[in-house]
Parts: structure tokens; C-alpha cells; sequence
């Protein structure tokens, strides 16, 4: 819809501001230092764990621990707790994860679902692709046992399960390295929140206002 | 009050008033006081905060070195992931293209994302004259846009606002705009969140259309980036048909891998946290997923004239994140109103005058806006010179010269309002390069010293400067005099001599 004339007054504008550049320069002839840390400390697998679990709950996630033959368990729990009678699940999802929670009815991810649909549904049970023990963060990238991005972001309630043994990483650089630019990806540390009234950080805007992170052991 | 800053007075007449505004300088020094200090908890808590700094500016000079090159790998990559790139030369050029994508779709309300950008261009008005309703979604900009207000801080633009203020402009004017706040609404922060909640809920549900801006592009991936907090920018990259983003054309970065820097530089620096609630990244469409149509606009809009400049151009590695406003005294005490701009501060100071050019009173004035104390320096987490900038928009106001506008090289002429500051500078370089009369004149100082007043009143526009400031006191000898006296017969080199 923009001229194409306007795409070369930009690039031409561009090129004429960079005069100082040597014109031989190429993008690789310009190294970037990076001597920044790919982790801050050394961590075994527990520490790590265990940090993950105190920057999540340090921003208002809701942290379970559990050996993975009690997950059903675990999760049937949560959503009674919660009062939830309906749950979306991700197709890819285990089965089992869910084979529990008897009395609450599964509604699947589908695409002829609409948002005002999603919206009278009480809670989200999904996996993720990695969590971030230095921010506090999980990463979903909508593979089939997380669903679509939609589906975490309307329900009012997400149960997030995080496999410790694979599914976990120290720092930022980590996680990217782990992750796939070509799928959607959405970074989640803790609910949603807001600073915008005096710069105070108030929790519970748009986004689920219960997020529940089950670190899942073994 | 809303969209335009056309007109906008000079920084000193506009800070006049705002820095009598008690109300105001409240509410500022409150936020910008609660936000330093968790500001620097939070990079305390990273030993590798000076090499990430390092590693963000570097990356975004090798970026702005190369840009065409970046831009055009962006673009194909885009392309090739689903996406259609459009290019804007300037403001009207973005908002057109909005305004016939828009139109396209046969819709008539759009959901905006937060977006700098789109500010810069005033998209809003642009679209409402063409029959579009644009809803601010992100909390603040709701405020701002239900208060009939302008924007007054990067990240908070509704810093100015305190909560009892939020909850009136909530109570009175929601229900024009859709749901209507609670009778009952107090200005408790979580029931003031709660009512924006419920407010744009019905917005999200039945979207069609978002426009959003980014806070980074990925050139060799094609993938764009929002960071946000509260769920608002999910809802609009999700649940709509069709997303627009306008884009600025520096937001770009070359490497996935460069995202390891900025996502730790970015909301450790902005909001102070190990990370925002929630950040969005997607590459051109996925079937079934999310919008099905995805436009990006590449903005210009000044930005090229800015990287012409070799000292200027480093404010073009701005990533956003305010830390500079939240630091600084003059920001704390005139508000971000004054700056007649969407980007005030600091960052506001130099970027304004390179995006918009140095012609308009505001505008000139804006470089002026600083102590040049140098905190905005020490925070900020690209290492942008700020106080370097400013001294040489400075120099181009007062004395003049080269610069880039629209794309053609031009003279800028001296401003009229410095025409005793150039006198004062050529006297003294007139009286460093007469050693004579500088002497005599030191030893005139020096002897006349015991009735020298404490202040000496200027005469004319030089009154205002000489009533606030003491005369600087005049030593009893002249210090060349006496190195002349205790040094001098060591041969005139003292300098060696003491090493």
C-alpha cells in the first residue's frame, strides 16, 4: 500500500547518512564484544529448582511441588480448590494429567471456539517449552501441550506444568538458545500486573489473574 | 489538551507554570522516587550489568552501521514468514497507510497496544478523522485517553496522575466510551485495575483490528517482539483478525540471539523487575493462531536525519525504557507536559530536536532542558551520552550549522533569542587571546575585590540569570601572578618541575 518510492527514499536516505561509513564495510566486519555472563552462578540442578520456585512466587505465581506420579492428583486438587467446573485443555496435554479431576468438564482448543466462548471458561491446563530460574519466567510456544496463545490468556485461571528433570534453565541466554523464533512465543512471569498508578506494581490486569506453576519432579 | 503538540510553548514558559503545579511535582517525585530505588536493587542483582550495557550499545551501533542492510533482510524475512512490510517516509505517510488498512478490513475500531510510535505520528486523531475509533488499551494510556490528557512519562503516561485523580476521570467518563466504572470505586490500585478490566474486556472480546507498535525486530528471523505487564497487549496480538504494527526503523536487531542482551537490559531498567509479566513474540502469521493478517510499517519520520548526525545518532539505541526521566531533577520538577513532545525527559531533550529539527521555539529550547548533571548517563542501559548530545544540539542551536532534514543536507541559521551568550563567548575568546588584557583585567578583579557586591545585576534579558546567582569571588592575586611570583624563576616550564 506504500509506494515503492518510499521504501528507496528511506534506504537512499540511509545510505547518504552513513557516508562516514567506509563504503567497504561489511556487516561482519563489525565484531559485537560479549563478554556478559551466559548464567550469573554455578547452580546444580536443585538450586536451580529451587530459585525458579522463589522468583515465581517472588511475583505472585503460585508454586506446587510434586513427584510426577502425583500430578493428576495434584492438578484435580487445584481445580477443586479453585471451584472450576470447565477446563481447557491443549490437544497434545497427557492424558492422565487430567484423569483426576472427573467432575470438571474438559472443553478442547478448538479453532471455530470464540474469545467470548474462551471467556466463560474457569481454568487453562497446559505444559510449557522451558522455564527461566533467574527471572521467575515459563515460556509457552504454542506446541500442541500448550495450544494456541489464546487459550492462557482469556481463562481467568492457568495451571502451568514445568517438567524439572528437561524443562528448566538458568538464565535468559539459555532459554533463547532452547527456543524457536519461527513459533509464537509468549514469556510469562507471574500474573498480569500493572506499575501504572504511581509506579506501585499492583497485580491482576487482563492476563490470568491465578497463575499456578506445578514444578513436576522425576 | 489531547493529540497535537503543535504550538506547544518553549520548555522555560511551559515549566513556569508546571513547576508551581504542587499537585503535580507530588505526584512525580513520589513515583519517580519508588521506581530509583527498585531500579537499582534490580541491577545490583546482575554482576554483569556494565559488560550487558556494553554489549547493548554495541549491538545497536553495529545494527545502525549497517541499517539498510538490516532492513532489508527484515523485510524479506517478514515477507517470507506471512507478513506485508510497508514503508513510511513520515507521520501522514504511516497514518494514511494505517487508516486504508484499517478501512480494508470494513472496520471502524481498532484496539491499540501501548506504542511510542504511534504517539510520535498521532495515529489516533489521524484515524478518528477518518471515521476510526482507536481504544487505548495499555491502563495509563486509557487514563490519558479518558481524561482527554496528554501523555507525560514513556513508560507511566499517566505518571502525572494520582490514584483519587485515576479514580474521578475513571467514574466520570468510562461510560462514554463503553462499560461505565463502579458507582462504589475507590482509588485502591487493585479496584482501579479491576475497572479497566472489565471496561476493556468487552474491547478485546470483540476486536477485529489491534495496531501495535514493537520493542524489538529480528532482522535474520523476521520475528517481532512486545514486552508488556498487563495482558492488554496479548489480548490485541491474539485475538484480532488483522494486527498493524508501526515500527520506528532503529527498533531493529540482527540476531535472535541478540534478544539475550536487551531482555535483560530492558525491564530490569524500565519497571525494575527480573522480568515483565509478559512478553509477546511472533514471526508473521501461524495458520490458526493468533491474526491471520499481519502488516508492519517501517517508520522513518526524522530518524534519518538523526543518523546522519555522527554525535546525535547514538539516541537512535534508545530501547524505551524511562530510566533517564525517573532520575532526572529537571524531569521530577517541570513534568513530562513541558517537553511539548510524546518523548520527554532526558531522552525527550535530544531526540525531539533530531526528530522534529531545531525550528520551532519548543524545540530549540528543548537541549536547554538539563542541568547536564550526567544521571541519565549512569542509567541508561544502552550508554546513550546523553549530557554529549545535549551540549552539541546546544552549539547547533546558538551557533548554527550542517544538519539533515528531510533527507537534504541544510544550514541551520543561529537562533535569535542567543545573541548575548555568542557575544559573551567572543569576548572571551577575544580576552584569552590578548594575555594583556586578560592580566590587566584579572589584576583590576583581584584589586577591586573588597567592593566587589555579592550579586551583580545585569541589566535587560541577562537580569533573570545574574539575580539567582552570586558573583563568583575574585581571589587576592591573580593565579598567573602568582606562579609567576613563586614559580616563575624556575625558567617559566613550573609544570615539569613539580612532577
Amino acid at each position: 500500500m506504500s509506494s515503492a518510492g518510499s521504501r528507496d527514499i528511506v534506504l537512499g536516505r540511509i545510505r547518504r547518512a552513513l557516508a562516514d561509513v567506509p563504503r567497504t564495510e561489511r556487516p561482519q566486519d563489525v565484531p559485537v564484544e560479549r563478554t556478559y555472563l551466559r548464567t550469573h552462578g554455578e547452580r546444580s540442578e536443585r538450586q536451580t529448582a529451587d530459585l525458579l520456585a522463589e522468583n515465581l512466587a517472588d511475583y505472585r505465581a503460585v508454586v506446587h511441588r510434586c513427584p510426577s506420579g502425583e500430578l493428576p492428583v495434584r492438578v484435580a486438587s487445584l481445580l477443586a480448590a479453585r471451584g472450576s467446573a470447565t477446563v481447557v485443555v491443549a490437544p497434545g496435554v497427557p492424558q492422565e494429567w487430567l484423569s483426576e479431576a472427573a467432575g470438571v468438564a474438559r472443553i478442547p482448543d478448538s479453532a471455530g471456539q470464540t474469545a467470548h466462548e474462551l471467556d466463560s471458561v474457569d481454568s487453562v491446563v497446559t505444559g510449557c517449552a522451558v522455564a527461566i530460574a533467574e527471572t521467575g519466567t515459563i515460556v509457552l510456544d504454542a506446541s500442541p501441550d500448550q495450544g494456541r496463545r489464546r487459550i492462557t490468556l482469556v481463562p481467568d485461571h492457568h495451571i502451568c506444568v514445568v517438567r524439572l528433570a528437561d524443562q528448566v534453565v538458568d538464565s535468559v541466554p539459555q532459554a533463547l538458545e532452547r527456543l524457536d523464533p519461527a513459533r509464537p512465543l509468549t514469556w510469562i512471569s507471574g500474573p498480569s500486573a500493572t506499575s501504572d498508578i504511581e509506579l506501585d506494581r499492583v497485580e491482576g490486569v487482563h492476563g490470568p489473574r491465578t497463575l499456578e506453576v506445578v514444578l513436576v519432579e522425576g | 489538551m489531547s493529540g497535537t503538540y503543535r504550538g506547544a510553548p518553549a520548555f522555560p514558559k511551559a515549566a513556569e507554570a508546571s513547576t508551581r503545579d504542587r499537585q503535580l511535582r507530588g505526584n512525580l517525585r513520589h513515583a519517580t522516587h519508588t521506581i530509583r530505588a527498585k531500579r537499582a536493587r534490580a541491577v545490583a542483582e546482575l554482576g554483569d550489568w556494565a559488560q550487558l550495557r556494553a554489549a547493548g550499545a554495541a549491538i545497536k551501533d553495529h545494527t545502525l552501521r549497517h541499517l539498510d542492510h538490516y532492513l532489508e533482510q527484515l523485510e524479506a524475512a517478514v515477507t517470507a514468514a506471512g507478513g506485508q512490510v510497508h514503508w513510511a517516509v513520515d507521520a501522514d505517510e504511516a497514518n494514511r497507510i494505517v487508516a486504508e488498512l484499517v478501512k480494508a478490513t470494513g472496520e471502524t475500531e481498532v484496539v491499540k497496544v501501548k506504542s511510542m510510535a504511534t504517539q510520535e505520528i498521532g495515529l489516533n486523531e489521524a484515524l478518528a478523522e477518518q471515521g476510526i475509533r482507536a481504544y487505548e488499551t495499555d491502563l495509563a494510556e486509557l487514563i490519558v485517553q479518558l481524561g482527554d490528557d496528554r501523555p507525560s512519562h514513556i513508560l507511566v503516561p499517566a505518571i502525572h496522575r494520582n490514584r483519587s485523580e485515576i479514580r474521578d476521570i475513571f467514574r466520570s467518563t468510562m461510560g462514554k466510551w463503553g462499560r461505565p466504572a463502579p458507582d462504589d470505586l475507590t482509588d485502591s490500585p487493585a479496584e482501579l485495575a479491576e475497572a479497566a478490566r472489565l471496561h476493556l474486556r468487552e474491547k478485546f472480546l470483540g476486536a477485529k483490528v489491534a495496531v501495535s507498535g514493537a520493542n524489538f525486530m529480528v532482522a535474520e528471523t523476521g520475528t517481532l517482539v512486545v514486552v508488556e505487564s498487563e495482558g492488554n497487549g496479548r489480548m490485541c496480538l491474539t485475538l484480532p483478525e488483522t494486527l498493524i504494527s508501526v515500527v520506528g526503523i532503529e527498533k531493529v536487531v540482527p540476531t535472535w540471539q541478540d534478544l539475550e542482551v536487551f531482555l535483560q537490559l530492558l525491564p530490569r531498567s524500565s519497571t525494575a523487575e527480573r522480568m515483565n509479566p509478559y512478553t509477546s513474540t511472533w514471526t508473521g502469521t501461524t495458520d490458526g493462531d493468533g491474526p491471520q493478517t499481519f502488516h508492519l510499517i517501517l517508520l522513518d519520520n526524522g530518524r534519518t536525519d538523526t543518523l546522519a548526525d555522527t554525535v546525535g545518532r547514538q539516541a537512535l539505541r534508545c530501547i524505551r525504557c524511562s530510566a533517564c526521566l525517573n532520575v532526572c531533577p529537571v524531569y521530577e520538577r517541570a513534568g513530562g507536559h513541558a517537553y511539548g513532545s510524546p518523548y520527554p525527559g532526558p531522552i525527550g531533550a535530544i531526540l525531539t530536536p533530531q526528530l522534529r529539527g531545531t525550528a520551532s521555539e519548543v524545540d530549540a529550547s528543548l537541549p536547554y532542558a538539563s542541568t547536564l548533571c550526567g544521571a541519565c548517563y549512569e542509567v541508561c542501559p544502552v550508554a546513550i551520552d546523553i549530557p554529549e548530545v545535549l551540549v552539541h544540539l546546544r552549539e547547533r542551536v546558538a551557533e548554527g550549522g550542517p544538519a539533515t532534514r528531510h533527507g537534504t543536507k541544510v544550514t541551520i541559521k543561529p537562533a535569535r533569542g542567543h545573541a548575548a551568550e555568542r557575544a559573551a563567548m567572543r569576548a572571551a575568546r577575544w580576552a584569552f587571546e590578548h594575555p594583556r588584557a586578560l592580566r590587566a583585567g584579572e589584576r583590576l578583579a583581584s584589586g577591586t575585590r573588597s567592593v566587589h557586591p555579592a550579586r551583580l545585576r545585569l541589566p535587560g534579558p541577562a537580569r533573570a540569570w545574574s539575580d539567582t546567582r552570586d558573583l563568583p569571588s575574585a581571589p587576592p592575586e591573580p593565579f598567573r601572578d602568582w606562579w609567576q611570583r613563586t614559580r616563575g624563576a624556575r625558567g617559566g616550564d613550573g609544570g615539569r618541575a613539580t612532577q
